[in-house]
């Protein structure tokens, strides 16, 4: 998929200022960026969520999911997960509860967790569950934005696994969106730096973290706090 | 249903309610028969021993009358309520489901209709509708629908933002559908509530109704038909009219009060109430370090219900030395921190077998000396830097407040010194930003300007609770090394807490890891990503991501959740999630030495 001279405006504020970025077949495409640099705007661009101006192309836009930062408030309370993931499904109705088995467990759920409600599940699995339900649109592209920033390090992991372990069993494409650049740099193949609205800096995971061409990018890197560095 | 019964409006509300219903139930087979036998020889009596509210002017006997009217009187009520509110909630809901303009029609026929009297509203339809009964119920109905749309359309405004309506859009569920399946379930709650209560309005309204000659027509009678008819009478005999308007009036306020009881009772969240005990102080307290900034032992707080956030926990702070403390959301940090601060919310409370600072135990200070020795030696930093600054005061006022009060200095001098202090905390420009207001400052320079409020003291602790989560990471970093060069300036020891391993791992000296209430282990900082021996400590550092991380390899994770203040067992409460588990983990493991400056809590710490 290619975003060409995307921008959004609010009166007359440019939350997203030309931006123009390649999200490969099969690619994670990481997004880093402080609060307000326009990240979770350029997320809801793609996804229809706001108006635009520029191009998005080599992606039917109805196909585009989203998983959002907070698990407890993008799961219906009264819905059992089952009736939750079932809905994005377009199948008659004998073969949906089959179908939700599958992509709990392509989420690594258990089918039983099907007949709970949300409010019995940790953080994490809730994650997994809204995951499921966006894959069962089978999605050309996934926008996560922020999907383990609400969570618990000790299942940010598991959530972080299953990323990446999605791109590689069903070769899903993937706008990863997030602050924690140690995160970023786990699962993206590619990474985007946004800064006041626009991409500063794009290019290889590697490239990216272990030779910044930005000032940017280098102070955002420099930030990141290290186990076991003391200053 | 407990919560219900405890509060007195509850029980009179539920009481009312019940007796209400079991008279409608009995009153007509009981009373049936007298109520409606005429007798010409006791045509309009007053109070007598066979007749207690009098007769009617066809001799019937009008305590009877108003035990059966009860039934009619309810059901009218019943079918007026809900024909409000199938009216209403349908208003209220079209707008979510209708396009842009008819929704625009529909919420302007609204807007209008709340603003139109309800008692003119009524009148007309039940004119149009015909003289009567069904007239008045109908009348009242039309005339509480606009409430119900209103309350209908807020509740709805406020569910369609959330993520999973978002989420069904974006599924392509159809608008109909979110709104029965994502939008009226998750607004119900507060809709059945205000039934009750409008059940309450509706009763009394009828009353009003027939009262005036509107409502239920002879041979048929309700309350307020036989108010009516009593009404004549008032001066002679006041019972009979007397007798008909307290059963109204009780009806109607039992109905508004349980309605108000069942909306509290909804509005708190319930928790389990089950809990093990948790283990009343431990072994002799050992004697305490004179060194030490702050030393707490043995702290615990409890909230009604056996929830017990925090559990035994035993720390010590030394001047100079920034202690980080660590735990996943729910371990019971910030409880720990309110608790030394003498900040725990009613009704949670604090047991301690020993909380020192500076050397005095904050048990055996007078109220007023605890205070002032907190004011003076304690500087607290939360996550929101608005919690400790007033919005609507200059930050340079904020911070001389604190000198004018605890140090007795003249408005100038304190002036001055706020000033001085935030340009010790790198604030560009202080005599500016001095007269500022906060709203004015970036979050990173309000944070600045609440740690410099705490230096305009000479602080002796520093508790800094996740001070730096709301901010970026170049401006947390910016933050983190004030914090460190505060510290080392000051001697103060700062107990810094994070739920952010990776922070706390580069900033502190010692880190000390709680779970589920209590320490499971405290180590040198230089330790942790090599020599911790906790299995949750070791698992949470292999299960963050760095700058180092092999990206070919899976990130360990940590199966299960930890479990809530209230679930709690009596062993050790890392047990469903631990690899290592075995039978002596049902019991507690106590925090014992583990080499230098080390102690662990597992029975197989390695
Ligand atoms: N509806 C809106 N109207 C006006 N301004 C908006 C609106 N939505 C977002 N903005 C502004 O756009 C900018 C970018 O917002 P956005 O939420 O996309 O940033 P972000 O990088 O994702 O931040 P965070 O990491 O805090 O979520 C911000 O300055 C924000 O205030
Ligand atoms: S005491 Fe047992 S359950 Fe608890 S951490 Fe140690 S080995 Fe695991
Ligand atoms: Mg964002």
């Amino acid at each position: 998929m290619i975003i060409k001279n995307l921008t959004v405006r609010f009166g007359a504020f440019t939350a997203v200022d030309d931006v123009t970025l390649e999200i490969p077949q099969g690619a994670i495409v990481g997004l880093v960026g402080e609060s307000g640099s326009g990240k979770s705007t350029l997320a809801k661009a793609v996804t229809g969520l706001v108006r635009y101006t520029g191009e998005i192309s080599g992606a039917d836009t109805r196909r585009i999911q989203m998983v959002f930062q907070n698990p407890y408030a993008s799961l219906n309370p009264r819905m059992t997960v089952g009736a939750s993931v079932a809905e994005g499904l377009r199948l008659p109705r004998a073969d949906r509860a089959a179908e939700v088995e599958r992509l709990l467990s392509l989420v690594s759920l258990p089918g039983a967790v099907a007949q709970r409600y949300p409010r019995e599940l940790s953080g994490g699995m809730r994650q997994r569950v809204a995951i499921a339900r966006a894959l069962g649109a089978r999605p050309e592209l996934l926008v996560a934005d922020e999907i383990t920033s609400a969570l618990d390090v000790s299942v940010q992991g598991s959530v972080l696994n299953l990323v990446r372990s999605l791109r590689e069993e069903l070769g899903l494409s993937m706008l990863f969106i997030s602050h924690n650049l140690a995160v970023v740099r786990y699962v993206s193949d590619v990474v985007a730096v946004m800064h006041q609205g626009r991409l500063v800096e794009t290019g290889p995971t590697e490239e990216v973290v272990d030779a910044p061409r930005h000032d940017y990018t280098r102070s955002l890197l420099e930030a990141v706090p290290r186990l076991g560095r003391v200053s | 249903m407990r919560h219900l019964l405890r509060s007195p409006a509850g029980l009179a509300g539920t009481t009312l309610v019940t007796i209400m219903v079991i008279l409608a139930i009995i009153g007509p087979p009981i009373w049936g028969a007298e109520a409606e036998r005429i007798n010409p020889s006791a045509i309009l009596q007053g109070v007598s021993d066979a007749h207690p509210l009098g007769t009617d002017n066809l001799g019937r006997d009008i305590l009877a009358r108003v035990m059966v009217a009860g039934r009619l009187s309810l059901l009218l009520a019943l079918l007026t309520t809900l024909i409000g509110a199938v009216i209403g909630t349908v208003l209220g809901a079209l707008p979510s489901v209708l396009p842009r303009r008819g929704a625009r029609v529909v919420t302007g026929t609204v807007n209008a209709l709340v603003a139109f009297p309800g008692l003119l509203l009524a009148m007309f339809t039940a004119v149009v509708a015909g003289l009567g009964a069904k007239g008045a119920v109908l009348g009242i109905g039309v005339a509480i629908a606009p409430g119900f749309a209103r309350l209908t359309q807020t509740l709805a405004a406020s569910v369609a933002g959330a993520d999973y309506v978002s989420a069904a859009r974006m599924l392509g569920v159809p608008r109909m559908r979110v709104m029965t399946r994502h939008v009226l379930p998750n607004i119900a709650e507060p809709l059945i509530l205000n039934l009750t209560q409008a059940l309450g309005s509706a009763l009394l309204a009828l009353a009003g109704m027939s009262f005036l000659g509107l409502g239920v027509q002879p041979p048929s009678f309700d309350w307020g038909r036989l108010l009516f008819e009593g009404f004549s009478r008032i001066y002679d005999t006041p019972a009979v009219a007397l007798g008909p308007a307290v059963a109204v009036a009780l009806a109607g306020i039992g109905f508004n009060l349980l309605g108000d009881a069942l909306a509290r009772a909804a509005a708190r969240t319930t928790t389990p109430a089950k809990a093990a005990p948790v283990p009343a102080a431990r072994q002799e307290i050992e004697e305490p370090d004179p060194e030490a900034v702050l030393e707490v032992r043995d702290l615990t707080v409890t909230f009604p219900g056996g929830v017990t956030p925090v559990r035994g926990l035993s720390l010590t702070v030394a001047p100079g030395e920034i202690v980080g403390l660590v735990g996943e959301s729910g371990s019971g940090k910030s409880l720990t921190s309110s608790a030394i601060g003498g900040l725990v919310p009613y009704p949670g409370k604090v047991t301690t077998g020993r909380l020192r600072l500076c050397g005095v135990d904050l048990a055996e200070l007078p109220e007023q000396e605890r205070r002032k020795l907190l004011g003076t030696s304690l500087a607290m930093v939360f996550q929101d830097p608005m919690a400790s600054l007033n919005p609507a005061l200059r930050v340079g006022g904020q911070l001389a407040e604190v000198a004018t009060v605890h140090q007795g200095a003249s408005r100038e001098k304190a002036w001055e010194r706020a000033v001085d202090r935030l340009d010790h905390v790198h604030i560009p420009e202080p005599e500016r930003r001095a007269r500022q207001h906060p709203h004015e400052l970036s979050g990173g320079m309000r944070q600045r300007v609440v740690i410099a409020m705490g230096l305009m003291g000479t602080p002796r602790l520093i508790i800094a609770d996740e001070p730096t989560t709301a901010l970026d990471v170049t401006v947390q970093r910016q933050i983190l090394r004030l914090l460190r060069q505060v510290t080392a300036e000051t001697g103060a020891a700062t107990l810094f807490i994070s739920h952010d391993i990776a922070v706390v791992g580069e900033l502190c000296d010692r880190v000390v890891v709680m779970y589920a209430g209590r320490v499971v282990e405290e180590l040198p900082v230089d330790q942790l990503v090599t020599g911790a021996a906790h299995p949750y400590t070791r698992a949470l550092v292999a299960s963050l991501p760095d700058m180092d991380t092999d990206r070919s390899l899976p990130l360990a994770s940590i199966p299960g959740r930890q479990p809530a203040p209230a679930e709690v067992g009596a062993g050790c409460a890392f047990a469903p999630r631990c690899a290592l588990a075995s039978d002596r983990c049902a019991e507690l493991p106590p925090l014992i030495p583990y080499g230098k400056a080390h102690s662990v809590a597992c029975w197989e710490a390695q």
